[in-house]
């Protein structure tokens, strides 16, 4: 296997949790509900993630319970923010800290087993192509998965009535509760969604990543994700080239390091993090004049008048 | 049956005071839950949690010495969130605040320096976590950049910034090693109040800080500046007040304190600079700030009892083999009950019955 061949399957693997999460929270964002718990939700996802596996056996049922997990908590901040209009930014705050202390109690116990990662698609044939094989042909089932998804997310909200309807009630709840849409209702649907994606970008760090849990091991990846959102201006097609890109800088930063090039390794780990800011400088610059690409109702609080 | 929330025509006075308490005791009753599903007694846990830490004096003395930074950094936040900033990275400015100190402690070391030397790490450590505060804050103004995102990600930098410092140039050549700096020389150590015991000035300090916040909100111009524009945008536009400038004082004064609340950490209970100097004081503040209702004297007291949470955590953690985490959550649940709480104020919830059914029914 070349190098070249090698750093793009690591940077594929680095890129699914974030596209993942992204992906979720982007279908969240649209909707008009800015949901900062990403990160919460992450680590949750990946602590019964790799719980459910570890009793089941089974990647696949693991992450199920990484979706629910995901899910469950999201369902929490859609009580408080929905039902009882809580600020977003704060109730997204709580989710974070609470999922983080919520996973190192689930978690406490898992320290240190390991399970068996999931495993790889193989095509006879086709994934023995050199080079492009096991890239296009090779990969586990996250990696496709989170291509369809971002795939069936384009359809769905420009290619479907439901994702007609769901960009409306982000860009005015106002018009589209007049209108006669269950503004609360499709929120709460967008809500569990992002919870569940967010769930499973985490889960896929212990079933496909490394083969066990650590605590804290999503390292702000929540929080990356939710400036992809912001870097692709809530575009899925966009969302995907930044996931890509933002898991290149991860791991060239890793490969720099293991090239020991004399830069300290503590200025490569804080690439990833320079680079949200650096990033997200550049894009809110860029809109300045155009205005901005944001839903118009993201982050405010509806309460339905009758 | 439906239950809907519907506005109304004033604030709850009555909610307004007790919504704090009603949010404590609806966490502790979340607790005694978690505590059985842990298979612990739930009154034995939360008497080891709440009540043990308030009957000696030394953790009642470790209790101020935690409720210190918090207090100061929630301050400084409160400032933010009442002007509708989100200033969430006041962790990554409590450490730059806690390196940019530590530099003076570190090249005095062993040089006999003056008294002078403590006074002037205060100084330094209130402006690094300024300036490393105003970062987001330029970025948002001049960029329009989200605050909340870059200033987070910041944390984590700030985070590598000292891990390199006290592995890489500041190492103690002594220190066997050890990811730490040479222990401060006692100039540049901020004195206990007791002797022999943990509490430090800083606590002092932290009361200063509460008393100046009370007079600015209270009775001088920013202050009133600062609830305007988070309250009414428009309204504070039409009155001339800049919301940019307000957002780089809030950013800057916000940053300053969780600096000085770094450098007073690590010249006071620390001693040293060192990994893991902060287990989460700059999130814990945000909880801090909303559970004092953005209030000054409010957050002192919200500051003493999550202070308490911590105390107790480690004590459960203990003497009943319960993993520390338990503290987040905690914190996270009353965050939580804390915010739903606030929103009776403004709101209340009613149930109403589909009546437009038993019409039809009856006609």
């Amino acid at each position: 296997m070349g190098l070249l061949e090698a750093i793009i399957l690591s940077v594929i693997a680095a890129s699914t949790p974030l596209l993942l999460a992204a992906a979720g929270e982007l279908v969240v964002e649209r909707s008009g509900v800015l949901n900062l718990g990403v990160e919460g939700m992450m680590i949750m996802g990946a602590a019964c993630g790799f719980a459910g596996a570890w009793f089941t056996g089974s990647t696949f049922l693991g992450a199920l319970c990484g979706i629910a997990a995901g899910a469950a908590l999201s369902c929490v901040f859609a009580l408080l923010t929905l039902g009882l209009a809580v600020n977003q930014v704060a109730a997204g705050l709580a989710l974070t800290i609470l999922g983080v202390g919520l996973s190192g109690l689930i978690g406490a116990g898992f320290v240190g087993e390991k399970i068996s990662p999931a495993p790889n698609l193989y095509i006879p044939l086709l994934t023995s192509i050199p080079f492009i094989g096991r890239i296009l042909f090779g990969q586990d089932l996250f990696v496709y998965f989170s291509v369809a998804l971002v795939a069936a997310i384009w359809w769905f909200l420009y290619r479907t009535r439901a994702g007609l309807v769901l960009r409306a009630v982000g860009d005015s709840h106002t018009s589209a509760h007049a209108l006669g849409y269950p503004v609360l209702k499709i929120r709460m649907f967008a809500v569990l969604f992002g919870g569940g994606c967010a769930g499973l970008g985490g889960a896929f760090l212990p079933l496909a990543y490394t083969p066990f849990f650590i605590p804290g091991m999503t390292a702000g990846r929540g929080w990356i994700a939710l400036a992809l959102v912001v870097f692709s201006s809530w575009l899925p097609g966009r969302l995907a080239a930044g996931a890509y890109l933002f898991g290149a800088v991860t791991i060239l930063q890793l490969h720099a390091q293991a090239f020991g090039l004399g830069i300290p390794s503590q200025l490569m780990s804080s690439l990833p993090y320079l680079a949200t800011v650096v990033v997200l400088v550049l894009i809110s610059r860029a809109r300045g004049t155009a205005g901005s690409a944001a839903p118009a109702s993201l982050g405010m609080v509806f309460v339905p008048d009758r | 049956m439906l239950l809907v929330l519907e506005k109304r025509a004033e604030r709850s006075a009555v909610i307004a005071i007790t919504s704090p308490l009603i949010a404590i005791a609806l966490t502790l009753v979340t607790m005694s839950v978690l505590f059985a599903i842990l298979g612990k007694n739930p009154i034995a846990a939360l008497n080891v949690y709440f009540v043990e830490p308030l009957t000696d004096s030394f953790t009642l003395m470790e209790i101020a010495v935690k409720a210190t930074p918090l207090v100061m950094i929630a301050i400084g936040l409160s400032l933010c969130y009442l002007a509708n900033v989100w200033n969430i990275g006041a962790e990554g400015q409590f450490l730059m605040g806690a390196v940019c100190g530590s530099w003076l402690a570190v090249v005095t070391n062993g040089t006999g320096a003056g008294p002078w030397v403590l006074p002037a790490m205060l100084v330094l450590g209130a402006l690094g976590g300024a300036l490393y505060a105003l970062i987001p804050a330029i970025c948002k103004v001049r960029f329009g950049a989200n605050e909340i995102l870059t200033s987070l990600m910041l944390v984590y930098v700030a985070d590598l910034i000292m891990d390199y410092l006290v592995r890489g140039p500041w190492r103690d050549p002594k220190g066997m090693n050890f990811p730490t700096t040479a222990a401060f020389d006692p100039v540049a150590t901020v004195p206990t109040l007791i002797e022999g015991s943990r509490l430090h000035s800083g606590a002092v300090v932290a009361c200063i800080v509460v008393m100046l916040a009370a007079v600015m909100l209270g009775r001088t111009i920013k202050g009133f500046e600062i609830r305007v524009v988070g309250a009414a945008p428009k309204a504070a536009r039409f009155a001339g007040f800049s919301s940019d400038r307000l957002v780089l004082f809030t950013f800057a004064v916000s940053g300053a304190l969780a600096g000085l609340a770094g450098i007073i950490e690590v010249a006071g209970p620390v001693g040293v600079l060192q990994p893991g100097i902060s287990p989460g004081y700059g999130f814990t503040a945000i909880i801090v700030a909303f559970l004092g209702r953005l209030n000054p004297i409010g957050i002192l007291i919200a500051g003493l009892f999550l202070a308490l949470t911590f105390i107790g955590g480690e004590g459960v953690q203990i003497s009943m083999k319960i993993p520390l985490d338990l503290t987040k959550v905690f914190q996270g649940i009353l965050l939580f009950y804390v915010l739903a709480c606030d929103s009776l104020i403004l709101y209340r919830i009613r149930l109403i019955t589909p009546y437009r059914k038993a019409a039809d029914g009856t006609a």
